[in-house]
């Protein structure tokens, strides 16, 4: 079976040499797109967690009593949502990583930085998307009428018992659709992180085709074909997330 | 707390000259008033009065700017008021019922008496079947508030309320937002516990309800108490030109 497929895209490069699908039988080749694929899972994932994290917690600064920790929240957001995410990578990676700490590798002269290129996309990454989704919960959370929350103050429910038990459940609900759009993004936005030589999946199908120009349009395709997937799991999950978060007469 | 100094002989709830600004606007300009255990109050008049404002100051809901209002002897007007203690013994009912959406009836009867005041799970439970049940909406415990109507959400809303096991309710325009068809049974409701002996205090539109149910109306207008009385006097001696006006208006 896996003879015949080997076998097939062989053929197919001899006889069409634009359609070289040379990781379907080279093994250094797919070794390459593995590879590409596991970074780009590292990175999506910990950015996903990470920006969704800054996003409730910057959020719940935002109500914050204290004008200047809204102030600075505020300032965070302005930056990161109004400048190009890849100037910010790049401002991240060769302005920001001068000033961290290196340590000395394991063969006693080397030095290595205590932040990768990987760690930096990650920092980078998820700050872009949190600076969203700060946003996102705050609208969430102010679409929660006062009133709910002053039958709960009534019943003698603390600030903190309302918020933890009535305020964020709801918001939660409301914030969902557009915290999806907004890890869509995100988890496309990855592939920006070539720009640091992270070596996720865009990195190491550019660095197949300069191998093989012939190769270029099976990579192409097989990069769209990833991505599809890649979102798809992720929609997937958020509306099964959406479904069973999905209450009876609420919201219609 | 002076709590205990309290006894059935005094009012239990107690204002004296109270006033409430809201900016500029005075809304409450001396109001005084006392209830006794047991009493059933309603507070009428035009919208804009102070009525509605008054009822959430004695929970606390609102802020008085002077004045004193005593619950069970907690004086609500205190900088160190123990929000806590007031709200045990107060309980609120409001125009918009202002359920948890993402609660079932029953949830919503249980979550204050479990997280708030620290009761078991197994025994709240049951005591919010029974609550449930003496609301007339047995079967709808596992509803959520979307799938009810306006009166059913509204008795719902009188079962959490009356899960913290209050000494004084409070009605808050509770039939305004429903259709005519479902206020009677949330009226119905009122009038069941006001039968038991709960303190109630109504803010209402409904007169012929309050005529009903009432031990003694008060006539509210621009911030003043205008004429107060108990029902027959009130509705048929009205001595005041503004109460007369509002009441051939309304009846």
């Amino acid at each position: 079976m896996l003879e015949t497929f080997i076998e097939f895209f062989r053929q197919l490069a001899d006889d069409h040499p634009r359609w070289n699908f040379i990781f379907f039988y080279e093994p250094r080749q797919w070794a390459r797109i593995v590879k590409g694929l596991q970074y780009t899972l590292i990175l999506s994932f910990a950015c996903v967690i990470l920006s969704v994290i800054i996003g409730v917690v910057g959020a719940w600064l935002q109500s914050s009593p204290s004008k200047w920790i809204r102030r600075f929240v505020q300032g965070y957001i302005q930056f990161f949502r109004n400048t190009p995410p890849f100037v910010q990578l790049l401002f991240f990676y060769f302005a920001l990583g001068q000033f961290t700490p290196a340590v000395t590798g394991p063969d006693g002269w080397t030095e290595i930085p205590i932040i990768s290129n990987v760690g930096w996309a990650i920092i980078s990454l998820s700050f872009f998307a949190g600076a969203f989704n700060v946003e996102i919960f705050r609208a969430g959370i102010e679409a929660v009428p006062e009133s709910t929350q002053e039958a709960a103050d009534a019943l003698g429910f603390s600030r903190m018992q309302t918020y933890k038990e009535v305020v964020l459940p709801l918001a939660f609900r409301v914030s969902l659709p557009a915290l999806n759009n907004n890890l869509v993004n995100l988890v496309k936005t990855t592939t920006q992180a070539i720009g640091i030589a992270v070596p996720e999946l865009l990195y190491q199908c550019v660095s197949i085709w300069n191998d093989y120009p012939s190769a270029q349009y099976p990579t192409m395709l097989l990069l769209f074909f990833s991505f599809i997937i890649l979102v798809g799991l992720l929609v997937f999950g958020m509306h099964r997330w959406e479904k069973a978060m999905y209450i009876p007469g609420y919201g219609e | 707390m002076s709590t205990q100094s309290w006894t059935d002989s005094q009012p239990i709830v107690s204002i004296k000259d109270v006033h409430k600004s809201f900016g500029n606007l005075e809304v409450l300009k001396g109001i005084s008033l006392d209830v006794m255990k047991g009493e059933v109050v309603c507070i009428i008049g035009p919208s804009g009065s102070g009525k509605s404002t008054l009822i959430r100051c004695i929970n606390a809901l609102n802020d008085i700017q002077s004045g004193s209002i005593e619950v069970q002897g907690i004086e609500v007007n205190d900088k160190a008021l123990n929000k806590l203690e007031l709200r045990k013994k107060v309980g609120m009912v409001f125009q918009q019922y202002n359920l948890f959406p993402h609660k079932t009836a029953l949830e919503n009867v249980m979550m204050a008496p479990i997280k708030v005041l620290k009761q078991s799970p197994a025994d709240v439970e049951k005591r919010a079947r029974e609550l449930i049940a003496k609301v007339r909406l047995q079967g709808k415990e596992e509803s959520y508030p979307g799938e009810l109507s306006g009166g059913q959400q509204q008795r719902v809303a009188i079962a959490r309320s009356l899960a913290m096991n209050p000494d004084v309710m409070l009605f808050d325009e509770v039939t305004a937002a429903l259709d005519p068809e479902t206020v009677k049974e949330v009226l119905v409701t009122i009038k069941d516990l006001a039968e038991e002996g709960m303190t109630c205090m109504l803010v209402t539109h409904e007169m012929g309800f309050a005529k009903e149910i009432a031990d003694h109306i008060y006539f509210t207008d621009r911030g003043v108490i205008v004429e107060h009385g108990p029902p027959t006097t009130f509705f048929d001696q009205a001595k005041d030109e503004r109460t007369r006006e509002f009441l051939s208006q309304i009846l």
